[in-house]
């Protein structure tokens, strides 16, 4: 290696570490606290003198006030998750096939009004929907957050399938029209298989849009039994000598599975999300 | 019938030639497209009409002024959108370049890279909050051991606080927003950069004159799109400083839960009311550069 190169490496290598260290510091503070007995933990150790895996067995058990409800919140967490994925898969679907394969009149203002409809600040449409969710007396049932994260979930969702579904050819439909099929045979036989990359990245997106949420699902429910797991670990904050260990340990579980579904699916995520979020 | 259908067809094509080959193609469109606009209406358009009606009245809006608390949400926010964004996009594009070098070890951080943004949220902010403890937090521990003396009260003073909250915001996003450059970076092509390098162009030339003028475009919409999505942002400042301390580091989008708390959603609503002027004009970009 000449001496350029070496300056080179040397540059490459003053960015990465400062890089890796930013992005790994807080993962490593969470696992570092979840493997940690209590006051080593908050000693400050950098490194854990004794790790141990007895938070995990804590909160498995459900041995501490603040998890009680552990194993419910967990499966409202994976219920609503997959039931916003599935309704918003099914809402999302129709629509982008109405619109571009079937062309309905006003398709482009639905279209719009979705596009519309993504860009208002999460936030803000918050407190709004609260109060309207409980005028429809959903407020404190699984069922409005569900509605909300699907209201959250399609407009994008509905655009990332229509652009996907532009760039199929016309003639595959007037084949389809010639041998005679119906609108909904090329939906069910022709449309859904070709469609298969961009559904698996809409229903992996609202999934992960509906089991990390947080806002909405402390203001749509309340009852411990019903939360879900997100809402239960803000829950902790509520008290200073909260068991912060178990809440890194419960944090963990509750990271892990979105984490390997986002590496799984991150071809298709990735290339949706690029497509989706901006085009140049 | 079968007239009737073929010459429907033929209707159907002449007029709209780019589609609707079926007969019954509008009403199935109408009937798959139903869905949809039920969930707008009842959920979007519904309560955002009941929110305006329940910031109807001018009185709202002069206690909402009265509240010092909104005019620094008002500022905090501006700090985090002007501030916050444009750091984030910067960095964002200068790793982009970063990590699109050809090096085994970079392929295997941008994969570690991804982390953040692949969480979610609650148990990462939360964790960043212990670490800014000032008593038992890592932070203030390493610096307790490398210099002997405490460090500063992090999250209890309002500038520090709403400044780890931007970081927090940068953290999280980050990856993201590399990705989306990244894969703008390498659209370009290698061979522009050859002859670059043919013509002995330092790193910023290159950087001005090859990658910076095919970015530009992509850059601005990442940046107003951020800006959009970082008014809903929650999380960053809610999980980590609660608002506090004293209400000082509130942004728009905590705001409305505070006074939702305080049983004012007059004044919840009023202040979103406020804001549109700042966030309608940002959509309206993006919608005309979506639906081009």
């Amino acid at each position: 290696m000449n001496p350029r190169a070496i300056a080179t490496e040397a540059k490459l290598l003053l960015i990465g570490i400062p890089v890796f260290l930013w992005t790994i510091l807080p993962v490593y503070h969470m696992v570092l606290f979840a493997i940690s007995p209590k006051d080593s933990a908050f000693a400050g150790n950098l490194w854990p003198d004794h790790p141990t895996l007895n938070n995990f067995a804590v909160v498995l058990q459900q041995k501490h006030y603040y998890l009680n409800h552990f194993w419910r919140q967990l499966s409202n967490s994976l219920v609503i998750a997959v039931a916003t994925g599935a309704i918003t898969l099914f809402i999302a679907t129709c629509a982008a096939f109405a619109i571009s394969r079937l062309k309905v009149r006003g398709g482009r203002i639905v279209m719009n009004l979705a596009l519309f409809t993504y860009f208002i600040p999460a936030a803000f449409l918050a407190v709004p929907m609260y109060r309207t969710m409980g005028l429809y007396g959903l407020l404190n049932s699984q069922w409005a957050l569900i509605l909300a994260m699907v209201t959250l979930a399609s407009p994008y969702a509905i655009w990332v399938l229509k652009q996907g579904s532009d760039t199929l050819p016309e003639e595959l439909d007037e084949a389809a029209y010639v041998d005679g099929a119906s609108a909904l045979q090329l939906f069910r036989l022709v449309y859904l298989p070709l469609m298969v990359p961009s559904l698996v990245a809409v229903g992996t997106y609202a999934l992960l849009l509906a089991w990390n949420e947080y806002l909405y699902a402390f203001l749509l429910l309340s009852k411990d039994t019903e939360v879900t797991l997100a809402v239960a670990l803000g829950n902790f904050l509520a008290a200073d000598d909260s068991p912060w260990e178990l809440l890194m340990a419960t944090g963990l579980i509750y990271a892990l599975p979105p984490a390997a579904i986002y590496y799984t699916f991150k071809r298709y995520m990735v290339g949706g999300l690029t497509e989706g979020a901006v085009k140049s | 019938m079968s007239t009737v259908a073929i010459t429907a067809t033929t209707e159907a094509t002449a007029t709209a030639p780019a589609g609707g080959v079926w007969p019954a193609a509008q009403l199935w469109g109408v009937v798959l497209v139903v869905p949809y606009v039920l969930v707008f209406v009842v959920f979007v358009l519904y309560p955002v009409c009941y929110g305006f009606w329940i910031a109807r009245r001018p009185e709202t809006y002069v206690n909402l002024f009265d509240d010092p608390i909104f005019a620094r949400a008002i500022v905090n926010t501006l700090v985090f959108l002007i501030v916050g964004i444009n750091l984030k996009m910067v960095v964002a594009l200068f790793l982009s370049n970063f990590f699109v070098q050809p090096r085994w070890w970079i392929r295997s951080l941008a994969v570690l890279f991804i982390l953040p943004w692949a969480l979610p949220s609650i148990p990462t902010i939360l964790s960043i909050r212990f670490m800014l403890n000032p008593e038992w937090g890592l932070v203030n521990a390493v610096i307790f051991r490398l210099t002997g003396d405490d460090g500063p009260n992090w999250l209890n003073d309002p500038t520090l606080a709403l400044a780890l909250a931007i970081v927090t915001h940068i953290w999280k996003s980050l990856p993201f927003w590399t990705l989306i450059l990244i894969s703008g970076r390498l659209a370009i092509s290698k061979d522009l950069y050859e002859s670059a390098a043919v013509d002995g162009a330092t790193a910023w030339q290159t950087f001005r004159y090859v990658t910076w003028p095919s970015m530009r475009t992509l850059y601005l919409t990442c940046t107003i799109l951020s800006m959009i999505w970082t008014l809903g942002d929650f999380n960053s400042v809610y999980l980590l400083t609660g608002g506090g301390p004293a209400d000082l580091t509130h942004v728009l989008a905590t705001l409305g839960i505070r006074y939702l708390r305080l049983d004012s959603v007059d004044l919840s609503m009023a202040a979103i009311v406020v804001a549109l002027p700042l966030v309608l004009p940002l959509i309206y970009f993006m919608m005309k550069r979506l639906s081009r």
